[in-house]
């Protein structure tokens, strides 16, 4: 094991340059999977007709489909049918759908958390749907939702390292370049890469852990 | 249209992947189900020890990507000498990766048993071991049941990660597919399809479980 060969200025700058790609993917993916989601959630929770059964059935599908397979499908699927992406953008969009569908199934069921009998005092006190829904319901939904949706967002920044199939230079697709140098750096930038992926992830679970025990 | 021919003409191809994908998730399947019940028994002992060693287990492959933990296999293992290919090494991946997952979901119905019971069976004379069998078990599982089956609908998911690393799975011969017949969206329809067949019915019992249980209290 050559720590030294493996942590040099050069290998480090590269390794930071695909944490950086990471940061970027998991960013603009966690913002639009977010939008997506509540929308659908939100939709999915109304009963719309036609639109919250079509919804029902696409989010079903996504979710129970390998993220490999979208991140694949957006990259070398998609320009066969006329829609050609960067690897970045094909990892944005596949990202973002599988993390919506999984979204907006928690905002669903968070929404469906809020209790019947706080819903119908709202109504009888003269409240309006829409407005039960906005003044009541979302913001009691929303506080419930957060731990979960949190852990997605580590779920999704974990994610990100599928980018490799598409050659995308994130994290561990240069990680994996530095590894190809020399067997004796494998195992240090192995270690190396858990740290900040590790590090990374910590710090965003223990606020998820924080909000969680906050009482709502 | 979608042409059939890709799936006819590669039935053999979509088979063997398909079987792989069964073998390597039943083998990560069972591993990671002993492996994490192990790491919840530590991480819920009085042993100060084991404690941290099961916390730390569970902390650091919660957090860190699955193909990370299929590189230390595939990649890892043969800097210090042990040669894996893709279908083990992205095996024991995916069983170190969803034990960690496994494990938490124990721990957490094991913790939801209300303490009180813990507190009155054991006054009411019961070991230690007769508590755990008797009282909290029975109804640790009927709490655990549900997000297990879910663990178990991601590893089958997960697995495909052995297409990265020539793991010869449903997704690997996908990829071959492709390259024969340049066929992209209707090789990947049909990949989707196989996935589907094995994953919807685990999300069906799952919500089954779910719904039941809730109901039995």
């Amino acid at each position: 094991m050559d720590f030294g060969q493996a942590y040099s200025p050069d290998n480090l700058r590269f390794l930071m340059e695909g944490l950086g790609m990471t940061l970027r993917l998991a960013f603009v993916a966690i913002i639009l999977s977010f939008i997506v989601g509540c929308l659908l959630g939100v939709i999915r929770y109304a009963k719309m007709p036609v639109a919250s059964k079509l919804i029902g059935l696409l989010v079903e599908t996504i979710r129970n489909l390998p993220l490999l397979l979208l991140i694949f499908f957006a990259r070398f699927g998609l320009p066969e049918l006329g829609i050609k992406l960067s690897p970045f953008w094909a990892a944005i969009v596949a990202l973002s759908v599988f993390e919506a569908a999984m979204i907006s199934e928690i905002v669903r069921s968070g929404l469906k958390s809020v209790e019947k009998g706080t819903i119908e005092a709202a109504r009888a006190s003269g409240l309006t749907y829409i407005q039960t829904l906005r003044h009541i319901v979302l913001p009691i939904g929303l506080r419930r939702m957060v731990p979960p949706i949190v852990s997605q967002f580590i779920s999704l920044l974990k994610d990100t390292s599928l980018a490799v199939i598409v050659s995308l230079a994130e994290l561990t697709h240069n990680a994996n370049i530095v590894m190809g140098q020399d067997i004796a750096i494998v195992l240090p930038t192995l270690m190396l890469v858990a740290a900040i992926y590790f590090t990374v992830n910590y710090v965003l679970s223990i606020i998820a852990r924080r909000l969680e025990s906050r009482p709502t | 249209m979608i042409d059939i021919t890709v799936l006819t003409d590669h039935w053999d191809s979509y088979m063997i992947g398909l079987r792989n994908t069964l073998f390597a998730s039943l083998m990560a399947l069972a591993g990671s189900f002993v492996l994490g019940t192990i790491i919840a028994v530590f991480r819920i002992s009085p042993i100060a020890a084991l404690q941290v060693f099961g916390t730390a287990y569970v902390e650091l492959f919660r957090n860190i990507p699955l193909l990370l933990v299929v590189y230390m296999f595939f990649l890892g293992l043969p800097a210090i000498g042990i040669a894996l290919d893709g279908f083990v090494s992205g095996t024991l991946g995916l069983m170190v990766y969803t034990s960690a997952f496994i494990a938490e979901a124990i721990r957490a119905g094991i913790m939801a048993v209300p303490q009180g019971q813990t507190e009155a069976a054991r006054s009411s004379g019961l070991t230690y071991m007769g508590t755990m069998r008797y009282v909290v078990l029975p109804q640790a599982v009927k709490i655990v049941v549900p997000p297990i089956t879910n663990q178990f609908l991601n590893l089958v998911k997960n697995s495909s990660i052995l297409g990265v690393v020539a793991g010869l799975d449903l997704m690997y011969y996908g990829d071959l597919v492709n390259a024969e017949t340049y066929n992209t969206v209707d090789t990947y329809v049909f990949v989707a399809l196989f996935y589907l067949i094995m994953t919807l019915p685990l999300a069906y019992a799952s919500r089954l479980l779910e719904r039941r249980l809730a109901r039995s209290g």
